[in-house]
């Protein structure tokens, strides 16, 4: 199952212009506010009807202005999260879950209720109306009321940017379950950077209107020519294995050929887990240091310095495969000589890294 | 009730009902699609119709009544098309019901359209996402939410149509048991020496059907406001 996306669309003073693909499992489409994420999400849904281009899920064309061909929101078949839940106030929480099911046709997979209400842990909400329910059991209602339309693909704009960070921490899990669990692509917007590294798949960098780069999760966000993009929240993706629990509250893991401690990640020895690292949590000496509270050294390589208009630099950094962000200003890597090829080492504050720290920076302020 | 009431004033009652519920019924259709467009759409001419709609609210009843009058009586063009189909309004009780309808308009297209108003688009396009047709949005999502407001619209229109005077006496006379109404049998009660009682008797009647109507709107306004915050 795969949806394939160009667009030419234009209002005042922005200039959209696209094309990507997205396969099963969530492909996040990343950038600031303003890049013209939404837009794209509302045109693959049919609420907007974008100048020119071609939209097709599968073998089922949307959109097509070559053919001027345009099918109504209602045949397409998409299942979309909105930011702000939008449930039916009049019906029950069982009403609007079961809502999309009635227009569906008859041919369609549907999914299982039971499972879904499980997958969602909603099962005790059915009796009541939205206006009782909290931010967090409504924005898991809407899910599962897109689910449960038998969606050939699922749209989410930013789902969680109107929640709380314990409210984000309670979804999260729900969405890298439906990834792992369901076979329709989902097109998820977010300009959050920690967010896009748990759940993504697949990742398409978007600024002002265009692609910067697509790609696997991990490659394109460790890209600094894509941080910007992110602003602060500039990171990397680190695959990982958990390998020990300690006693102090400590969790050992492996990445990249070497150990990480991080604060305990509920997670079994054995389990793969992602750990996002933020570049400005990231240090960096020349020398291995010496009586430093830091439980993480790591030697890394310099592969490639980037500098932007401020005072900061954005170091990207290689530890074995994987690749590591560092944020250090001008000065320091002027003071430090660092170019690439230097070996350095990286230093990590453990508790700098929280498995569910959900880095949502703004994305206003200057770049690196 | 009969009995309490003389035929004569008893007639006036039940035809006033009569016609007020003619002129609700059929102009709740039309008075819901002038609502919708007024409230959702843009289109030349929109202010025009606005002004049309509420016309009949600031004129002055008798002008009104001579405006039908002059378009719907005997001698008009419309008029008598009407009367030879058999539809002929003049000097009937369709006539009072016409007059009344034209009166409570603005009303019911007034508490319509700020219901239709109040319902979040964005709703509609969450139930289109899921399949549901123009219609079927309307059906199931924009229409529960404006409910309230449209049978709020009708209760004015109706409480308005059993006070309707003006333009009734106007356009279809005063013929007891053919377009005697409530408000113009009280007038003509009035006009005789010792029919005071006759009035008062109707005075109350109108008293409590008004009084009625209010606080039913009003009880239906506050479950509204419940079901449009989902509680």
């Amino acid at each position: 199952m795969t949806l394939s996306v160009s667009l030419q669309h234009g209002f005042e003073g922005f200039d959209l212009d696209i094309a990507f693909e997205a396969p099963s499992g969530i492909t996040v489409l990343f950038g600031r506010s303003g890049a013209g994420k939404s837009t794209i999400v509302n045109a693959v849904a049919g609420l907007l009807r974008p100048r020119a281009g071609r939209i097709v899920c599968d073998d089922t064309v949307l959109f097509d202005s070559a053919q001027g061909q345009c099918i109504a929101p209602h045949r397409r078949r998409v299942g979309y999260i909105f930011q702000d839940a939008r449930l039916f106030p009049h019906l029950t929480v069982r009403q609007n879950l079961l809502y999309g099911r009635w227009f569906a046709p008859a041919g369609a997979p549907r999914a299982d209720l039971d499972r879904i209400l499980a997958l969602l842990g909603i099962e005790h909400l059915l009796r009541r109306r939205p206006g009782h329910l909290s931010g967090g059991e409504r924005q898991r209602v809407a899910i599962g009321r897109a689910l449960l339309a038998s969606p050939r693909i699922i749209l989410a704009d930013e789902p969680l940017a109107a929640l709380d960070e314990q409210r984000k921490a309670e979804i999260l899990p729900y969405f890298e379950r439906l990834r792992d669990e369901i076979s329709v692509p989902i097109l998820y917007v977010s300009h959050a950077a920690s967010e896009v590294a748990r759940i993504a798949t697949t990742v398409v960098a978007l600024d002002a209107g265009r692609v910067a780069r697509q790609g696997p999760a991990a490659d394109v966000l460790s890209d600094p020519a894509v941080t910007p993009l992110g602003v602060r929240a500039a990171g990397a993706m680190l695959e990982a294995r958990v390998a020990a629990h300690h006693p102090d509250g400590l969790s050992a893991l492996d990445a990249a050929g070497v150990t990480l401690l991080l604060p305990r990640v509920d997670q079994a020895p054995g389990t793969s887990v992602r750990v996002w690292i933020e570049a400005q949590d990231v240090m960096l000496a020349t020398t291995r240091p010496d009586g430093i509270s830091a439980l993480n050294v790591l030697e890394v390589t310099v592969k490639e310095l980037r500098f932007g208009a401020g005072p900061g630099v954005l170091v990207q950094l290689a530890l074995g495969e994987a690749a590591l962000l560092a944020r250090i200003t001008r000065r320091s890597a002027e003071a430090l000589s660092l170019a690439p090829g230097a070996r350095v080492f990286a230093v990590l504050k453990a508790v700098s890294v929280a498995r569910d720290a959900i880095g949502d920076q703004p994305t206003s302020g200057g770049a690196a | 009730m009969s009995d309490w009431l003389g035929p004569e004033e008893w007639r006036a009652v039940s035809l006033s009902l009569k016609v007020s519920f003619w002129a609700t019924t059929v102009s709740l259709p039309l008075g819901l699609w002038v609502a919708y467009l007024l409230a959702r759409k843009q289109f030349p001419g929109k202010q025009l119709l606005n002004g049309l709609v509420h016309l009949p609210l600031v004129l002055p009843p008798v002008v009104t009544g001579y405006l039908l009058l002059v378009s719907f009586g005997p001698q008009a063009a419309l008029g008598s098309a009407l009367e030879a189909a058999g539809l002929g309004v003049a000097f009937r009780w369709t006539g009072a019901a016409l007059a009344a309808a034209v009166m409570a308009f603005p009303l019911m297209v007034r508490a319509m359209r700020l219901s239709i108003e109040a319902v979040d688009p964005r709703l509609e396009e969450a139930a289109a996402t899921l399949g549901a047709s123009r219609a079927w949005v309307f059906l199931t999502v924009t229409l529960p939410l404006i409910l309230p407001g449209v049978v709020a619209g009708a209760i004015l229109a109706f409480a308005k149509a059993m006070g309707e005077f003006g333009a009734t006496i106007t356009f279809v006379s005063n013929i007891p048991g053919q377009t005697q109404t409530v408000p113009t049998a009280i007038y003509a009660f009035l006009q005789v020496p010792g029919a005071e009682t006759s009035a008062w008797r109707l005075v109350i009647v109108s008293v409590v059907i008004a009084m009625a109507a209010l606080l039913l709107s009003e009880w239906i306004a506050r479950r509204a406001a419940g079901t449009v915050r989902g509680t």
